[in-house]
């Protein structure tokens, strides 16, 4: 979709595209992950084949499960609230798709251009912490209250550094905005090489390192997945949970998932922008979400390895993991990009 | 009060300095309390004390032996089993109206004993590599020996699988509960005089050598 | 039998229902929190009754009985043979290991003894069961604590050891191949060097581990320190094993009671770890299947020829007598106390089960530790469930 195009339709018939597009970017980036990562990268990382019936190679697999957890039984445990019960899935959901909308895919595909786009990313990815509290406290069942304020602790205290980490990139860049950001990072150079552009990893890399910890974190994957670690408490504030909206949680975590990693990718790989082309060029509302698409894949896919390789944290010594030393190195970090930033 | 049998079986040292070092420590403490004794050398040591003796003896074993090391600590029922079960009792069930056979004289093992209930316990010393079974006559009017908790914490889950199969109360048990065994169970399944249900269901079927082809005739079987 | 009415039927399965599902009632102080009897975590049907105070352990009571099959009832309406059977069924994970203490019991009272090929493959077998059962601990616990991958390389190793069993023995889990007075057949063509490359391939495993998991700081920080037991109460608990040898107690069956089989003719070594935390126990069965490893190797290269079986009647009659005898099984120590009329059956066998003695040490060892603590300090003592409950 070229300018112009985009200017001659009505905003309600742009609407609905947008509201189109943010469907197919947060259903079909989670498919992808669930299949290519869960299924066969973690199947073969660990020397068997993963599902293979159905489908050519299993692909068909995810289809299959939406198929089956969509013809459950809808159930509420005895003692369930079940109103909060309801919407707990909902709730962790919806903070997802807004996490999309700030996100940009191309120099006009972008769903919504507000100037303090990331701020607003992080903001708004805090409410799936509400979300996990309702469902811990409606199942009404000791385990699920127990996962459900092991998460909340656990995502409270890696928002800090979350947010400190992307601070150093915001003050590289000198603004909020997610498309501001792309574009520092394609017009920047770095020590006077311009064709690559200034991909903040390679400046930013502890806050690189930082952003992809907490994110990790804020997943709930393993090493930090306490609050579902299953063979300790089943599957923590999910226990109670079948069906549809079972799907729904497990949709909202690796929807998130590349939710986070389209923002990493944003702030730190340089987004939907290649080096060679230029930065208003309408090729790359075509090409831009799949650059996305391919960069958003290489971060999650850093997510996943982690993810089947290590043990888990206990969860005291997570917070003090988050407390005692990822935020400090955090703060260290945007302290010596101001004073580099102001020096060069 | 100690008699120790020297057998010279195909190799074993003709006497055992260890093993006879620990009959002589246990006599010198508990005197009267050892009963009887049983060395088998370079192989084993049975001691066995009196029912009152039993605690000082694991208290000796641990302190004065070294013996520090629980193995196990178990129950003999020495009563011959009144549904039989060697070679000669085609008849098992009780049921059909057949009476049970004349229960065999009671006769016990190693080391002698007098009651029908005898408490087996093993000790070992872990540094000197010697290991002691310890054997206790349980009076047959109370059925209840000393605990052993207080000297070793695992004779705790021991002795409350002993009292659940044989019935043998440990006067200073913290918990003496069941173990293994639902809440309601009645009766102490390892006792002889238990019936084993599936004994009663289908005899005991003698020896049987070669099975015979399902539908012919089993002929071949038992000698 | 009277029938019961289909109502108090009805109420029977409620109850068990509800003992089974976990316990709603929020306690205001103390949460009691049931661990199993359904449970990833407990190796099979062992339920901890937990009181908590917040996120620590206040009293801990494990109730076994779950999977008690009545064994020591059984052996007495068992034929000797018979009893090697079901026997096998104890520790499942390493089953020849479970024939072996009673089949030397038994040759012990009927003084016979097994030619030298026979107690050479013993050894082996043995050796070879050790592998089977603490490669699968080594990957279990990695998943108890939240690595989910090495479990399936230990399952993939695993598979290797057991076709050895079974080419050799017929049975993957359940080979019962021993004999009294012998084993059952000999070895089969081209098993010697299969199982050398075998050996290989679980040295490569046991590395991969090493390089996995033993370094990992994560791994480190979830175990070091955990569950520390101290050597004098281990003793007192009867705990055996690699639970014992790592808190320091230097003893080990295979060297200091041997009696059998051949561990003397071999040249190997017992390891200990002094600390007695979780990472201990975990290092030091690590070692143990490299060690076994080794020990295997060396029976393959050293195997005698001759006969397996000695002489022995048909119909086993087993004099009279009690005898002990006590191995070094994966698990800990396992024994059995036989008592013998003369008959075809025992009189008693008593089973000393290493598990149990293990497990016996829970409500001591989990007071004042944390819930998800707990699962690494079960899941670093190992236990099997046919081993507890017998």
């Amino acid at each position: 979709m070229s300018a112009v195009v985009l200017a001659e339709l009505a905003y309600w018939q742009v609407s609905i595209f947008r509201v189109l597009g943010l469907l197919a970017a947060v259903l079909l980036p989670a498919g992808t992950i669930v299949y290519l990562f869960l299924f066969k990268m973690m199947s073969f990382m660990q020397s068997r084949l993963g599902p293979m019936e159905a489908g050519p190679y299993g692909s068909m697999q995810l289809l299959a499960e939406v198929g089956k957890w969509l013809q459950k039984e809808d159930l509420f445990p005895d003692g369930a609230d079940r109103k909060v019960f309801a919407w707990a899935p909902i709730v962790v959901v919806a903070s997802t798709f807004i996490m999309y909308t700030v996100v940009p895919f191309g120099p006009d595909a972008w769903f919504a251009n507000i100037p303090t786009g990331i701020y607003f990313a992080l903001a708004v990815s805090s409410v799936s912490v509400i979300g996990i509290l309702m469902a811990g406290w409606a199942s009404a069942n000791k385990y699920s209250l127990m996962g459900g304020l092991r998460s909340a602790g656990q995502l409270i205290a890696y928002e800090l550094p979350l947010v400190l980490a992307v601070l150093g990139v915001v003050i590289q860049a000198g603004t909020m905005d997610m498309q501001g950001i792309v574009e520092a990072q394609r017009n920047g150079e770095i020590f006077g090489l311009g064709f690559i552009g200034n991909p903040y990893i390679l400046t930013q890399f502890v806050g690189f390192a930082v952003f992809m910890i907490a994110m990790q974190a804020e997943l709930t994957q393993p090493p930090f997945d306490m609050p579902v670690a299953e063979s300790e408490l089943v599957a923590g504030y999910l226990t109670e949970y079948s069906g549809f909206r079972f799907l729904l949680f497990f949709i909202g975590e690796y929807a998130t998932a590349g939710a986070f990693s389209a923002i990493a990718a944003v702030l730190f790989l340089g987004g939907w922008s290649l080096p060679g082309i230029g930065f208003d060029a309408d090729i790359m509302n075509l090409l831009g979400p799949i650059v996305m698409l391919t960069k958003m894949m290489l971060i999650v896919f850093l997510v996943m390895w982690f993810r089947f390789t290590y043990p888990r944290f206990r969860e005291d010594q997570l917070q003090i993991f988050a407390w005692k030393y990822l935020i400090p190195i955090s703060l260290v970090n945007i302290a010596v990009t101001a004073v580099l930033k102001v020096a060069f | 009060m100690s008699s120790t049998d020297t057998d010279n079986a195909d190799g074993a040292p003709a006497t055992d300095e260890l093993r006879n070092s620990l009959v002589e420590g246990l006599t010198g403490e508990l005197h009267d309390g050892v009963v009887a004794s049983h060395l088998l050398p370079g192989r084993d040591l049975w001691v066995r004390v009196t029912a009152d003796a039993w605690e000082t003896a694991g208290r000796v074993s641990r302190d004065l032996l070294g013996c520090s090391y629980f193995c196990y600590l178990s129950v003999i029922d020495w009563l011959p089993s009144p549904f039989g079960r060697s070679m000669d009792s085609s008849v098992d069930n009780l049921l059909e109206g057949v009476t049970a056979k004349e229960p065999e004289p009671m006769t016990h093992g190693v080391a002698g004993g007098d009651t029908r209930f005898q408490l087996i316990a093993r000790l070992y010393d872990v540094h000197r590599h010697v290991g002691v079974n310890l054997k206790a006559d349980v009076p047959d009017d109370t059925l209840t020996m000393a605990t052993w908790t207080k000297l070793f914490g695992g004779a705790n889950w021991h002795e409350r699988e002993a009292y659940e199969m044989f019935g043998i109360t440990f006067a200073g048990h913290p918990s003496l509960r069941k173990l293994y065994l639902p809440g309601d169970f009645e009766g102490y399944p390892l006792r002889k005089d238990f019936p084993l249900l599936s004994r009663m269901v289908k005899p005991w079927p003698g020896i049987v050598d070669v099975e015979g082809m399902p539908g012919v005739a089993d002929d071949e079987g038992g000698e | 039998m009277t029938a019961i009415s289909e109502r108090q039927q009805r109420a029977y399965i409620a109850s068990q229902a509800a003992d089974m599902r976990v316990n709603v009632e929020l306690e205001t102080e103390g949460m009691t929190l049931n661990i199993g009897p359904q449970h990833p975590a407990t190796h099979g049907t062992l339920r901890i009754i937990v009181k908590l105070d917040g996120e620590q352990v206040v009293a801990a009571d494990p109730v076994p009985g779950y999977m008690h099959r009545g064994y020591e009832k059984l052996t007495e309406v068992r034929t000797f043979p018979q009893v090697n059977t079901l026997i096998n069924r104890i520790d499942w994970l390493g089953s020849f290991a479970n024939e072996v203490p009673f089949i030397l019991a038994a040759e012990q009272l009927m003084e016979v003894e097994a030619p030298p090929r026979a107690q050479w493959i013993r050894t082996l077998l043995f050796e070879l069961s050790r592998i089977a059962n603490v490669t699968l601990f080594l990957g279990d616990m990695a998943v108890q604590l939240g690595a989910v991958t090495p479990v399936f390389y230990a399952f993939r190793d695993r598979e290797y050891v057991l076709n050895l069993i079974e080419s050799a023995t017929g049975g993957r889990f359940h080979p019962n191949f021993d004999r009294i007075g012998g084993l059952k057949d000999d070895l089969p063509k081209g098993w010697i060097a299969e199982t050398k490359q075998v050996m290989v391939k679980v040295n490569a495993f046991c590395d991969e581990l090493e390089a996995l998991l033993l370094g990992n700081e994560i791994f480190n920080v979830r175990t070091r320190g955990i569950g520390v037991i101290p050597p004098e109460v281990a003793l007192s608990y009867g705990l055996s094993g690699a639970n014992l040898r790592a808190s320091g107690v230097d003893w080990d069956h295979r060297r200091d009671t041997q009696v059998g089989l051949v561990y003397d003719k071999l040249d190997w070594k017992v390891w200990t770890h002094p600390d007695g935390d979780s990472f201990a126990r975990y290092w030091v069965r690590l070692q143990e299947v490299r060690e076994a490893a080794k020990m295997v190797i060396q029976l393959c290269d050293g195997l005698p020829s001759g006969p397996i079986m000695a002489k022995v009647p048909r119909i086993i009659k087993v004099p009279e007598g009690e005898a002990w005898v006590a191995t070094e099984n994966p698990l800990g120590e396992m024994g059995y106390y036989v008592v013998s009329k003369g008959d075809l059956v025992p009189f008693r066998v008593k089973i000393r089960s290493a598990s149990f003695n293990n497990i016996s040490i829970v409500p001591w060892l989990l007071r004042g530790v944390y819930v998800p603590d707990v699962i690494t300090i079960l899941a670093s003592l190992y236990f099997i469930l046919g081993d507890i409950d017998r």
